[in-house]
Order: C-alpha cells, then sequence, then structure tokens
C-alpha cells in the first residue's frame, strides 16, 4: 500500500500546497491513519542560503536546550521559531516541530565540506539527543509530516499557505514498524526527499553498506536509506541521476549480457561496485533534490507507478486519479517500465 | 600387554540366507574386513570403519552394520573415546591422527539460526517464473566508480576493474590436493565446476596434467611447501591461492606421508618418488602482513596483474583483524575456513579442540572490513563444514560474497564420512592413490553427481531468497535482517548481530 505523489514545474512556478492535498487525500484508502507528509522546494527564499533544520521535539526543555548549545558550537542559527500547527481533531500532537535556519562554521571542518558537516550535526542529534529528532536538513526546502491522515496532516500544518516549484508527498500504510512521526515519509537528508511506496527487502544490506560510509540510520524504516543512498552515490561519488538508478535498480545480467561491450563494461562495473545498493524487494520511488525529481520502480515492478505531463509540469504518483485530481487537462500519461527513471529537471 | 586391546566399534552382520557369495564384500572392502571360509563370509569387526562400501556394494542387501554400543562403564567425564585416546597413546607415545572434520558435540550456530519469509505486505517472488540473480564476481571491486559522460544519458568507464572470478552460483569446491584425494575425484569435481560455472581449488598438490583443460575453472594454491608451484602453474590458474591456515588445523602445516608419493604424485608436486611432502606451519618468508603483502604482489606481478589472490586463513579467536591486514595486503579474497572444516590428516587434538566456528568468524570479518568501509572492496569465501543450501544461504546472509564446500562434494561422490582418509585405503577411491581403488571412480559419473548437488542447491538458495522476496545475490550479502536466532545465547547473537526470534 501507501500512496505517492509528486509534481515540479520545470520553469519554477511556485504552486501551494492546496491541489497536492486533495490529491494525496483521494488516495485516503491506501493509508491507515499513521502517517502522511509533505515536502517543498523553494518554501524559505528568504533563508535560501541557510539550513533549514526542521526538528521534532519532545518536550522543550532539555532536548531543545542540547540541540541549541549544540548549534551554537558548530556554527550560527540565523532564525528559528515554532512551526506554526493548528489542532485537528483526529491528530495527536506527539511532538513539537521547530524550524532552524542554521549556517555551519566553515573553520570546524577543514578538509570535509560543508554538507558533510550537516550530515555529521544530523547524526549527532538523531543519536546522542534523546527527545529531539532532525527531520529535514535542506536549504530552501522543508517537510512537514505527522502521524495522522493526508487531509489531517496538511491541515496540522496549513500546507496551503507554502508554496514551491517542487511538491512531493505521501500517505502511508505502515507495515515494517510502528507509525510513528519520524516514520511517516518524506525523508529527507540535505537536499535530498524520498517518498516510498512498498518494502525494501534488502534494507540489511543497504544499511550495513552505508553505515560503512558514517551515515546512521536512526528512523526505523527502510526508507531513510534511500536519501542516503543517493547522498553517496549522486553527491559524493559524483553518479548523474539516472546512472543512480541504475545503480539502485539496475538491469539484469541478462539485459547486461546483450549490450555492447562498452555498455556492458559499464553496467557490470556499476552493479560490481554498488552491489551493495541494489535496492530489492517492491518499491515506487520518487527522489528530489534542489535540481529535480526522479521516479523508479524495482526491477520487476511490484508498485504502481504514473507520470503525465501537463506544459512545464511534470507529475509522478502511484495513482493517475491523483494526478488528475491536480490537472485533469494532461497532455501525456504513461507507465513507465520497471527500473526505468522518469526524471524532471528545471529548464536552464 | 598390560592395556590389551579395545572393544570393536562395529559389529558386521552377514544374512547367510541373502548371500550367495558373491565375494563383492571381500573385494569391496580396502580394510581386509571379509574373508571366505568355506560356504560362509566372514568378517574381522576389528579393522571396520564403518565406511559402508560393502552395504553399499552387496547385490543382496545381506549386509548390516551397527554401531556397538558402549560397554566400558558409563561415565560422563571418561567417555569411550577419552579412554581409548589413552590406550592408543600410551601404546604408541604418538600423535592420534584423523581424518575428515571435527567430531565434537558443539552447538552448530547454523543449526540455531532460522531464515525468513515474506508474508503479503511484501511479495515472494517464484524463482520459476521471475528473473533470480545468483551471478557472483569475487575479487576487488572499486569503491566507486568514475565515468565520463559523452552526451546526456551516454558514459564512458573511466574506472579500470580489477580481474574478478565470475561464478553463476555462489557454491565452490574448496581446496583438496592431489596426494589427499585422488585425480579421479579432482578430475570429477573440475567437470562438474566447469559445467556449472564455479570454481574449485586444486589444494597445495600441483596442476597435474590431466586437469589442463579444466585450468580456467581451477584456482591454483601456495602453501608453504610450495609444492608444484612454477610460473606454469601460476599461469594456468583462474586465481592463486595462498595458503596460510585451514580449519581443520589451525596453527600447523600438512603432512603427507611418502607412501602416498607415487609417481605421478611426485611429478605433479615436484618433489622425489616416496619422500615424506611437508609443509611447515609457517611460510618462511611471511612473518608478518608486510610479507604477505609482498608475496601477493609478486604473484601478481608474476602473472601480469590478471589474476586475483586469495589468502585462506583458519578462523580463529582474531580472525577479523587479520582478514583486516589481509584486504590491505591487495589480497582480492579472504577466505575463512571454520573449525568444522574437513581434513585428510590431522591430529585430532587440533581438528576438535582448536579454532572457532565459521558463522561466527564471518560475522566478525564482516563486521570489521565495514568498520574500516572496506568490505565492498575484497571478497569473503567461507568455508568449513557446510552441509547444504540453508547453510550456505545462512553463510551469505551473515556475509560471505560465496562459500567453497569439501566434504559435501566428497558425500556427492560416495564418501560415507568415515573418518580414516589419513590410512589412504579409502575404498570409495576418494581419498586414496592406489590405482585399483581410484578406478572405482568413473569420472563422469562422479561429476554428474556433484554437479546435481551443486544444482540442487543452487536452486533451493534460489527459492530461499524468492521468498525473502529478494531476487539478486547482492541483496542477501550480509543481509543478517533476513536472519533470526533461535536458542542462541545473548553472547553470540551479539557476535552474529541477528535478533532475536520474534522479534
Ligand atoms: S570397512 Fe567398509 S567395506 Fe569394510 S566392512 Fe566396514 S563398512 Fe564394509
Ligand atoms: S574420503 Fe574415503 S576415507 Fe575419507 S571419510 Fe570419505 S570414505 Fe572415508
Amino acid at each position: 500500500m501507501c500512496g505517492i505523489i509528486s509534481v515540479i514545474d520545470r520553469s519554477r512556478n511556485k504552486m501551494n500546497g492546496e491541489s497536492i492535498k486533495n490529491a494525496l487525500s483521494l488516495m485516503d484508502e491506501r493509508g491507515s491513519g499513521e502517517g502522511a507528509g509533505y515536502a517543498v522546494y523553494g518554501v524559505y527564499p528568504e533563508y535560501a542560503d541557510y539550513y533549514a533544520l526542521h526538528i521534532f521535539y519532545d518536550d522543550l526543555a532539555e532536548p531543545k536546550a542540547a540541540v541549541e548549545d549544540l548549534l551554537e558550537k558548530w556554527g550560527k542559527v540565523e532564525y528559528d521559531e515554532e512551526i506554526p500547527t493548528y489542532d485537528q481533531e483526529r491528530l495527536k500532537k506527539d511532538h513539537t516541530p521547530w524550524r532552524y535556519f542554521f549556517k555551519p562554521d566553515g573553520s570546524f571542518f577543514s578538509g570535509s565540506t560543508e554538507e558533510d558537516s550537516i550530515i555529521h550535526i544530523v547524526n549527532k542529534i538523531n543519536t546522542e539527543i534523546d527527545g529531539a529528532l532532525v527531520f529535514s536538513s535542506g536549504k530552501n526546502i522543508g517537510i512537514f509530516k505527522a502521524s495522522g491522515w493526508p487531509e489531517d496532516v496538511a491541515n496540522f500544518y496549513r500546507i496551503e499557505d507554502y508554496e514551491g516549484y517542487i511538491w512531493l508527498a505521501h500517505n502511508r500504510y505502515p507495515t515494517n514498524t510502528s507509525g510513528w512521526w519520524g516514520g511517516a515519509h518524506p525523508f529527507n537528508l540535505l537536499d535530498w526527499s524520498v517518498i516510498h511506496n512498498g518494502e525494501i527487502t534488502s534494507y540489511g544490506t543497504n544499511r550495513r553498506y552505508i553505515e560503512s560510509f558514517d551515515y546512521k540510520c536512526t528512523m526505523e524504516t527502510d526508507t531513510e536509506v534511500v536519501a542516503y543512498l543517493a547522498d553517496l552515490l549522486g553527491r559524493k561519488h559524483g553518479l548523474p541521476e539516472d546512472l543512480t538508478v541504475k545503480a539502485l535498480a539496475p538491469p539484469f545480467w541478462d539485459e547486461i549480457d546483450k549490450m555492447s561491450d562498452d555498455k556492458k563494461e559499464l553496467y557490470t562495473a556499476l552493479r560490481m561496485a554498488y552491489g551493495p545498493a541494489l535496492m530489492n524487494g517492491p518499491f515506487a520511488i520518487v527522489i528530489a533534490n534542489a535540481e529535480g525529481i526522479i521516479g523508479f520502480t524495482d526491477r520487476i515492478k511490484l508498485r504502481p507507478l504514473v507520470a503525465a505531463e501537463a506544459g512545464d509540469r511534470l507529475y509522478i504518483s502511484s495513482e493517475e486519479a491523483a494526478i488528475r485530481r491536480m490537472e485533469n487537462n494532461l497532455d501525456r500519461v504513461w507507465m513507465p517500465s520497471a527500473g526505468e527513471p522518469v526524471i524532471g529537471r528545471f529548464n536552464k | 600387554m598390560t592395556i590389551g586391546s579395545t572393544p570393536v566399534k562395529y559389529r558386521i552382520k552377514i544374512d547367510q540366507d541373502l548371500c550367495m557369495l558373491c565375494e563383492r564384500c571381500i573385494e569391496n572392502c580396502s580394510y581386509g574386513v571379509f574373508r571366505r571360509e568355506g560356504q560362509k563370509i566372514v568378517p574381522d569387526f576389528r579393522k571396520c570403519t564403518a565406511c559402508h562400501r560393502c552395504i553399499a556394494m552387496c547385490p543382496r542387501d545381506a549386509i548390516t552394520l551397527e554401531e556397538k554400543p558402549n560397554d566400558y562403564r558409563s561415565h560422563p567425564l571418561w567417555t569411550r573415546e577419552a579412554r581409548e585416546a589413552i590406550y592408543n597413546q600410551a601404546n604408541s607415545g604418538r600423535i592420534i591422527l584423523s581424518g575428515m572434520g571435527n567430531a565434537k558435540d558443539y552447538p552448530v550456530i547454523f543449526d540455531r539460526l532460522v531464515l525468513d519469509a515474506c508474508q503479503v505486505t511484501n511479495p515472494s517472488i517464484d524463482p520459476l517464473r521471475e528473473p533470480m540473480e545468483l551471478r557472483t564476481y569475487i575479487g576487488k571491486k572499486p569503491r566507486k566508480i568514475e565515468i565520463n559522460t559523452v552526451k546526456e544519458g551516454d558514459y564512458e568507464l573511466k574506472t579500470k576493474i580489477a580481474p574478478n572470478l565470475k561464478l553463476e552460483t555462489p557454491v565452490m569446491i574448496g581446496h583438496m590436493s592431489y596426494g589427499a584425494i585422488s585425480l579421479n575425484a579432482q578430475l570429477a569435481m573440475a567437470k562438474a565446476v566447469n559445467k556449472v560455472g564455479t570454481f574449485m581449488g586444486t589444494g597445495e598438490g600441483g596442476l597435474h596434467k590431466d586437469l589442463y583443460p579444466y585450468q580456467n575453472n581451477m584456482i591454483v594454491q601456495i602453501a608453504s611447501g610450495r609444492f608444484g608451484v612454477d610460473i606454469n602453474y601460476l599461469e594456468r590458474g583462474a586465481a592463486i591461492e595462498i595458503k596460510i591456515g585451514q580449519g581443520a588445523k589451525p596453527g600447523i602445516g600438512g603432512h603427507l606421508p611418502g607412501e602416498k608419493v607415487a609417481e605421478d604424485v611426485s611429478k605433479t608436486r615436484m618433489i622425489p618418488l616416496h619422500s615424506d611432502a611437508i609443509s611447515p606451519a609457517p611460510h618462511h618468508d611471511i612473518y608478518s602482513i608486510e610479507d604477505l603483502a609482498q608475496l601477493v604482489r609478486s604473484l601478481k606481478e608474476a602473472t601480469e596483474w590478471k589474476k586475483p589472490v586469495f589468502v585462506k586463513i583458519a578462523a580463529v579467536h582474531n580472525v577479523a583483524a587479520i582478514a583486516a591486514g589481509i584486504a590491505k595486503s591487495s589480497a582480492d579474497a579472504v577466505v575463512i575456513d571454520g573449525f568444522r572444516g574437513g581434513t585428510g590428516a590431522a591430529p585430532r587434538v587440533f581438528r576438535d579442540h582448536v579454532g572457532i566456528p565459521v558463522e561466527a568468524a564471518i560475522a566478525a570479518v564482516d563486521d570489521k572490513l565495514r568498520e574500516q568501509g572496506i568490505r565492498n572492496e575484497v571478497s569473503i569465501i567461507a568455508s568449513g563444514g557446510l552441509r547444504d543450501s540453508a547453510d550456505v544461504t545462512k553463510a551469505i546472509a551473515l556475509g560471505a560474497d560465496a562459500v567453497y564446500i569439501g566434504t559435501a562434494a566428497l558425500i556427492a561422490m560416495g564418501c560415507r564420512v568415515c573418518g580414516s582418509c589419513y590410512r589412504g585405503l579409502c575404498p570409495w577411491g576418494i581419498a586414496t592413490q592406489r590405482p585399483e581403488l581410484v578406478s572405482r571412480i568413473n569420472t563422469d559419473e562422479a561429476a554428474q553427481n556433484v554437479e546435481n548437488l551443486i544444482n540442487g542447491w543452487t536452486l533451493e538458495l534460489a527459492e530461499l531468497m524468492g521468498a525473502a522476496g529478494i531476487n539478486s545475490i547482492e541483496s542477501l550479502r550480509g543481509n543478517r535482517d533476513r536472519l533470526r536466532g533461535y536458542l542462541l545465547d545473548e553472547g553470540i547473537m551479539e557476535v552474529l548481530d541477528v535478533k532475536m526470534i520474534g522479534a
């Protein structure tokens, strides 16, 4: 189960959260009321140079003081506030969401990049500070999620008040782990956000692989590794998006064996080097970063995925009906084949 | 004669109503148990090793064998084995030899690990209808790959990939040397691995010319004795393995008695006829990881960096640190041989008491290499007492890339695990060099048996993966989430890093 929907406006025209909320709510039967969430890119233009850290606090005393101590130590908080929320009858407020616009102090991180320092801080908070959880840490992006039904979560944050040029939304039906706020999608690390429908049977392998590169899995669910793998392959190892997808959901050996020599060599190398990053099991995933979105399914397409275009907008979703809720006048609708990436990038 | 003789172990019975006096038992028992007295076959129980050859060959099913119950005064500490070992040594003053694997009753960790399967939320995959990929590459992998973008969507590989062995199934056959086993046994296995697209080891006995046609599926071994090693040997192998240790006898070398060094063996091993072939415990040019690295690199240099080089060690308590050192020595794979590994001949005290189980060793090595961020750059091959496809699946889920089987392949050719291999009289023609016994193996038939075994295991492995919703072996490797501990103590669970059943 689970329902996913995402949209990019390639000309960076902003969209508010109203229509994606309606689209996600249409897929209510794909969830269980235990988790929904929204990611929006381009949402904090006035703080575009700062990392927007969204943090769930269990209480506003100790964990908050500990986080703020840590942030003071490692850099500077330009502005912070409680993320405004609005009580909903069916949604129990388990945590208080807070946001910080933060810049790390370069002098602490000689030899590594600013991004690495943010990963380090996120890991530190999530593993060492009880009662605090960073659930969004990119620049000019924000994630809004909770345990609840899509429309309740949207109303809780008043998602229609936010606007951006990429939206991702997810309705969760947890089968592996309990429904808790941290376990709701989208998952995020830096620029990368992930929504996922399915179960990753290779999680044990993927987790051990990614942890050997110093990422720490703290969300008790299989989806977070996708964000980390995207960061490792895409940002750190510099693979283009389509090859990243081919590493995560590679062609079968039968297909590789039939390729031209050059391609065979490339795809063999990709599988050899990134075998432990290969994701198995039924899944449909959309990954976003500051440059665009990319959607793909597992290698035998055990989960549905539909793509559609209308003008500058590209939609990727579990259901065509959900896309049509956002835009009924579509230029093109298609079902991508198994493992084939659908890529939406901004116009240059 | 203070001690006298010990009671016999096995009792052989011949049903005289069924026996037709064909004398096949006499012919088949190389230990000389049977003789004919008039209209009767008379067995001498004392000589029997329970190899079952006579039983398997009797056309009338007239022979039965039973283990004789302990007729010593029973005692929980002074068991029959303990007492008989003392009688034996009180008589001989020698080291007690034994064959095959560890015969002590240690708990088998594999049997206390259970595999997982999908239900409903995550569909299992049916390998009969869906692709299931077991192809495995053994050797060095790059940490990351670099590419040039030729044009949008079109790429060129910049990274040079080191030579790897390409396996169609993660099951290989480990090293059993010519000398320890017969040429026919080696030939049968060579034909089998060639057929199924996997590999086998030559052992330290060199490479007999009859095996040349199968050299692309052979891994040549270099042990401390350097038997049979020259550039021709190195060049023929698909990969080269340096043997530091062996699970059945960690810390000691090998000894092939002169009487087994017949003409062909002497030629293949490049040693004088009937001379004892002794490979010492240490390699006398390796006393540190740096020395090992030198040997690894010189072997690579000698073969123009075209062949992967493996290093085999016995599973011992600090195996993880040693394996990490090996990984840094430019070796392409580390072979870990657990304490249940078989052998042609080992001091009993080593076979039964030295080393650690391979399950724990795989887990510890995999963890250590990950901690150092180099796990994917070196392959792990696990061996030592793997009995079926479940053991293979569990070994891979714990972190191995592939496995070596040994005893299982011999059993596929008839071996009854009688444990008397060191006597050179193996009635199945396996652990012997006597031509009349060796010829008992029909290499084509035996090859078919070994091929069937590997194919059968491979099919089962594919089914187990499918049940877990996994369609490529990469996703099973190190996937300890797919394992649960059943009746394992907390300490072992921690070493294995697996969850308890129900969790
Ligand atoms: S040693 Fe083997 S062949 Fe001889 S009697 Fe015993 S079981 Fe039969
Ligand atoms: S190889 Fe032969 S001697 Fe060795 S255990 Fe098997 S049957 Fe016995």
